[in-house]
């Protein structure tokens, strides 16, 4: 870990203010993921400006009748929140999914959006090539153990390009955030902006060093959900190699609207599988209009891993991915809430 | 033995202990009381971090400490290139492993320590540590070890046992039996991760030094430090009273150990070295993967007419270490003919060694998965072709067993689960939409057995003190210890007070195989025996005593009195006695080995388990609902540490069954998993209920106490229990350990129903 030096910022304007005067300074939220990084030499801002005090740590009503999540609520908050539990049980589902109690204690909103990829060769800088970490340096896991890797939206050019990158996004509440469409306020030194969180988080295109849309100059105060329409019918379904705090293999986010037995509207959205919250338009819109079916859900299932590429150790995901899917439409179309 | 024995020692039973309702330590643990050897304190301390290589074999050209060097807070950076020169002594495992100690610029692994920076804190070194600028000469590393099997050759050190053995004609019997098999089995590296990880504090006072290192063998480190220095042995005294686990690593002393020391004689100040949780995945210990070829032939009957069982290994370049996989198959059951073999491949990663069951632990996963195989193909019931080849004694060296009573565990472990209620047919029985499976396994461990040395002191105060230099690794040895003096000394064992992991006492051997309760607490009675009888003279000698005038042989002892067997109307307090002759201690020095008559038998621990496991049909997530067993290891000496024990090492059955597995990156040979967030070991969820249960039928063909040690049979074979539940739910055999989730969905189920 490199000295860095610390301050604490009072107001939204203060922070902004702190990072805009230093380019290696950075927010420390909760700091589980931040400091941890900090530890292993792969983050080394100067400076951390704590944000723990702004007063961002409220759940209020948002517009159109949905919820806006303070960027500083803590994720055992939020998903314990009787108004999340009631509206969205999707993303409270997914937030208990994740991590552990303890960390969930610490872990802010913000933060949790901003979590980095758990790719061993990019938290491991003995390994000489991360595109993310050191750009332009190649790629250690396309041929070496890439079990937890992606399969949609990567980025494979050989292991020796500089875009070269396979990360997936290790967020569940991201997962559910993305099913449900949920948009996140940022505010910058040049004023504020809404961004989808489907749009929030980046593929790795060109440039794997950066994760998201997010400018390092702006804060994100809050996130806004929409009015709730899957209350009754979402599931967040986790596979992982133990019953608890283990990322996801592959993750899955269903909400569904259902008219009878046919399918209103859905949210719907992958985890483990890609760079970002795994959103298919496609998929999604093919479950509209239709029967909630195991029928439609695997016509389903193979339209959102359609393009999908493996890798040594993780081409299981593919199938799993769309076994998965079809089980988490098909609990959330039973409408079991647990 | 004097000839005038106190009664005291006559008819005591020390199978039939009083247990201390509580761990003796276990205030010391909740309270924080409990210093670890990272935590004492000594005068002006400096920080050292251990710098590792990042490239598995070759050399190193060069480290540029300049910038380091000048970093804030730095008191030196100690390299291959600057280091102190040391004699070169020869290895001699177990005492000490071949570790690297900056003596030469050659790497063998990915991750050996190939730098020290200490500095005034701990976050200055980390700092500084991170300025070094290395470069190396990489020559090409083995590490492809699946690919290279065929470069496996036997171990060219014996160990235990010879690595293959022979008895009967395999090949002829195999191809006589009507059914048989023939199936392979791979295990991962582990790496042994416990709860507190190495550290290390040494001392320099003048030429004496002092380490303070969480060990399994005080007087395994206090040798190796004394031989890598050069130093005289009385030099050094090593100390810890608790060790927060050690599963076999920390019966080693490795590098850090010794570099600690060089450390503190160089920048001459007391220095602290703790080894981070990723430096737990190389320098310290490893367990070795394993590929095993095991081919089983049986008769209708079940009966096993061939047992084979053929193990390749990778081990490290540096130094040959088996663990021997395939041992416990030569003697687990009856067979007619049986052969094994162990094969080791040089692989450019770090030192393997010792871990909970070396051998037994990989070896029962795959052996008893192997007969589940076997009785599936028979379509007979797994327990009852383990019940059709009861060993009765030991097959494969011709002697009878000290104590065996497995056929009581099968038979109570298997009642109190209800394996009666297990559908044979795998794949059949459905809840909602998980598959449910029963499985069952043998479990086996060996029992093993030192010369120990023990102190006993009765006190003028109405209590006694045992002291050995023995180790508690949270298994329960304080516990114990003051149990088995109580008991000597016919006192409450709330009046003992224990010291144990300080060199200066009597020498105890290595807390390794599970022989602590065994070796030390022998010596104990002898001790409290020697005691006694220096009680007993003062008494007898005394005037002012009630007993005054007898012989220590007409003397009996009770709640700490000394009686006149002849009138117990005679008798007095040890605390009388001891307060009127000048308020003196009583002292008595005991030791034991094992006994010459034991060549004739050989021990073993047993026990049965049985476990039910839910597989998802569509996630393939398994979850281990429950495990039941039940354990002969003779006498139970503390339920409480007994039991817990047996727990632990099922849960890290369960964790070698589905999910631990150290991933090396094959191009580097690096651990990609080093933390414990991708390092899978079960968590509170992955564990169901545990109904552990001993016979508590005392061995004392093999010791006095009638103990054989407890601490690694809980890991064996509960691995193959769990897997052939898996089976039994989804009629899928997985042969790769850990069977993760998407094993369990690629593999082809034997029944055409299950998908
Ligand atoms: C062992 C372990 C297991 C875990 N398991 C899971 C799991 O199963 N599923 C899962 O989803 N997560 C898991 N996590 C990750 C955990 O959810 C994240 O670490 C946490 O959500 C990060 O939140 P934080 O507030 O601590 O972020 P910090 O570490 O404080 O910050 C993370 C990043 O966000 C930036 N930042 C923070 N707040 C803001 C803001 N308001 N505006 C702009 N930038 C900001 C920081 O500068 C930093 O770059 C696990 C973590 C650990 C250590
Ligand atoms: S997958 Fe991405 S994060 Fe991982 S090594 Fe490759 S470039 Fe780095």
């Amino acid at each position: 870990m490199n000295p860095f030096s610390y301050q604490r910022a009072d107001t939204p304007e203060a922070a902004l203010h702190a990072v805009t005067a230093d380019r290696s300074a950075k927010f420390l939220g909760g700091g589980t993921n931040l400091v941890d990084l900090m530890k292993y030499n792969v983050e080394h801002p100067t400076a951390l400006v704590d944000i723990n005090h702004l007063s961002l740590s409220e759940i209020t009503p948002g517009p159109n009748g949905g919820l806006s999540i303070g960027a500083l609520v803590r994720n055992s908050d939020l998903a314990n929140h009787r108004e999340i539990v009631a509206g969205y049980p999707l993303l409270s589902q997914a937030l208990l999914a994740g991590a552990s109690a303890q960390l969930r204690n610490m872990a802010t909103t913000g933060g949790n959006l901003l979590q980095r990829t758990r790719c061993y060769y990019f938290t491991d800088t003995a390994f000489p090539q991360c595109n993310k970490r050191m750009p332009g340096s190649g790629c250690g896991a396309i041929q070496g153990f890439n079990r937890i890797h992606a399969i949609l939206g990567q980025t494979d050019k050989g292991a020796n390009s500089p875009e070269t990158c396979i990360a997936t996004n290790p967020s569940d509440m991201s997962v559910a955030m993305s099913a449900l469409n949920a948009t996140v306020q940022v505010q910058g030194p040049k004023g504020k902006r809404s961004i989808p969180v489907r749009d929030f988080h980046r593929l790795p295109g060109a440039t794997p060093q950066v994760d998201t849309v997010l400018r390092p100059d702006e804060l994100i105060t809050a996130v806004d959900l929409p009015s709730a329409r899957f209350a009754k019918n979402s599931w967040y379904l986790k596979v992982r190699d133990r019953q608890s705090y283990a990322f996801a293999l592959v993750s899955v986010a269903a909400g569904l609207e259902l008219d009878g037995n046919t399918i209103k509207s859905a949210g719907f959205a992958l985890g483990g599988v890609a760079h970002k919250p795994w959103h298919s338009p496609e998929a999604e819109h093919a479950l509209i209009g239709q029967p909630a079916t195991p029928d439609t859900f695997r016509k389903v299932a193979d339209l959102a891993l359609r393009g999908a590429k493996g890798y040594e150790h993780n081409e299981f995901k593919i199938e799993l991915a769309k076994q998965s899917i079809v089980r988490a439409l098909t609990v959330a179309a039973q409408g079991v809430q647990a | 033995m004097p000839p005038a024995m106190p009664a005291a020692q006559e008819e005591k039973d020390s199978t039939v202990q009083k247990q201390l309702p509580h761990r003796y330590d276990g205030v010391a643990k909740v309270t924080g009381k409990a210093k670890y050897a990272h935590e004492f304190e000594v005068p002006n301390p400096a920080y050292a971090v251990m710098v590792q290589s990042t490239i598995p074999s070759g050399s190193l050209k060069f480290i540029d400490q300049s910038a380091a060097a000048k970093a804030p807070g730095v008191l030196a950076v100690i390299t291959p290139f600057n280091a102190p020169e040391l004699p070169k002594p020869k290895p001699q495992p177990p005492a000490r492993r071949h570790v690297t100690v900056f003596q030469e610029k050659d790497i063998w692994y990915n991750g050996q320590p190939i730098a020290l920076v200490v500095a005034e804190s701990l976050d200055q070194a980390r700092y500084a540590a991170t300025l070094l600028h290395i470069t190396y000469n990489p020559p090409p590393a083995k590490l492809n070890f699946p690919g290279r099997l065929n470069e496996g050759r036997p171990p060219k050190q014996q160990g235990r046992e010879p690595a293959d053995s022979k008895r009967g004609d395999v090949p002829t019997n195999l191809s006589n039996s009507p059914t048989k098999i023939d199936v392979t089995y791979t295990t991962p590296v582990q790496n042994h991760n416990p709860m507190e990880p190495h550290a290390t504090t040494a001392m320099w006072e003048g030429e004496k030094l002092t380490v303070h290192n969480s060990t399994q063998y005080i007087d395994g480190d206090r040798m190796t430090i004394a031989r890598d220095l050069g130093i005289p042995m009385d030099n050094v005294q090593t100390v810890c009273p608790y060790t927060g686990g050690g599963f076999g690593s920390k019966g080693s002393t490795w590098s850090h150990v010794v570099l600690c020391a060089m450390a503190a004689k160089v920048v001459n100040r007391p220095v602290k070295l703790a080894v981070e949780r990723g430096q737990m995945f190389g320098p310290v210990g490893t367990r070795p993967t394993t590929v095993q070829q095991i081919k089983l032939g049986a008769g209708p009957d079940g009966k096993l007419l061939a047992v084979q069982h053929d193990v390749i290994e990778h081990t490290s370049v540096m130094e040959d270490f088996l663990e021997p996989s395939a041992f416990q198959s030569r003697y687990l059951y009856d067979s007619k003919s049986n052969q094994t073999s162990h094969r080791l491949v040089e692989t450019n990663l770090g030192v393997c060694t010792f871990q909970r069951a070396p051998g037994e632990c990989t070896g029962t996963a795959a052996f008893e998965s192997a007969m589940d195989e076997l009785a599936f193909a028979l379509k007979m019931d797994p327990l009852q072709l383990r019940l059709a080849n009861y060993a009765e004694k030991d097959v494969e060296k011709d002697k009878p067993w000290t104590s065996k009573h497995l056929r009581e565990a099968y038979q109570q472990a298997s009642d109190r689960f209800g394996w009666s209620k297990r559908n044979a047919t795998p794949g059949q029985t459905k809840e909602g939409n998980k598959l449910i499976g029963y499985g069952m396994a043998t479990a086996i461990y060996g029992a093993n057995r030192s010369a120990s040395q023990a102190t006993v002191r009765i006190l003028p105060n109405g209590r006694a003190f045992v002291g050995a230099a023995t180790q508690d690794l949270g298994t329960g040895t304080y516990t114990i210890m003051a149990q088995t003096a109580a008991n000597a000394l016919s006192l409450d064992p709330t009046l003992i007070d224990v010291k144990l992991g300080d060199s200066t006492l009597p020498k105890a051997p290595v807390s390794g195989g599970s022989q602590t309760a065994a070796s030390v607490c022998p010596a104990i009675p002898d001790a409290a025996l020697q005691a006694l009888l220096k009680l007993s003279e003062l008494a007898v000698n005394d005037p002012q005593s009630p007993l005054h005038g007898l012989t220590s042989a007409d003397i009996d002892t009770k709640n700490g009195r000394l009686i006149s067997k002849k009138d117990s109307s005679k008798s007095e307090t040890y605390a009388a006695v001891l307060t009127r002759n000048g308020n003196q201690t009583v002292e008595g020095q005991g030791s034991a080995e094992p006994a010459q008559s034991h060549e004739a038998f050989t021990s073993q621990s047993w026990g049965a388990v049985f476990a039910e496991v839910a597989v998802d049909i569509d996630t393939h997530m398994p979850e281990v609902r429950r495990i039941v067993a039940t354990y002969d290891i003779g006498t139970l000496m503390n339920t409480k540490t007994g039991i817990n024990q047996l727990q632990g090492g099922i849960v890290w059955a369960v964790s070698t069954a589905l999910h631990e597995e150290s991933h090396i990156d094959p191009s580097t040979g690096r651990t990609a998993n080093e933390s414990l967030a991708e390092y899978h070991v079960p968590v509170n969820a992955d564990i169901g209920t545990l109904d552990v249960t001993c016979l508590n039928i005392p061995d004392t063909k093999f010791n006095p106490l009638g103990a054989r040690g407890i601490g690694e049979i809980g890991i064996t074979g509960a691995s193959a229990a769990v897997a052939n539940a898996i089976f039994n739910a989804t009629g899928k055999r997985i042969r790769d350990f850990p069977i993760t989730p998407d094993k369990i969905m690629q593999a082809k189920s034997v029944t055409q129903s299950v998908a």
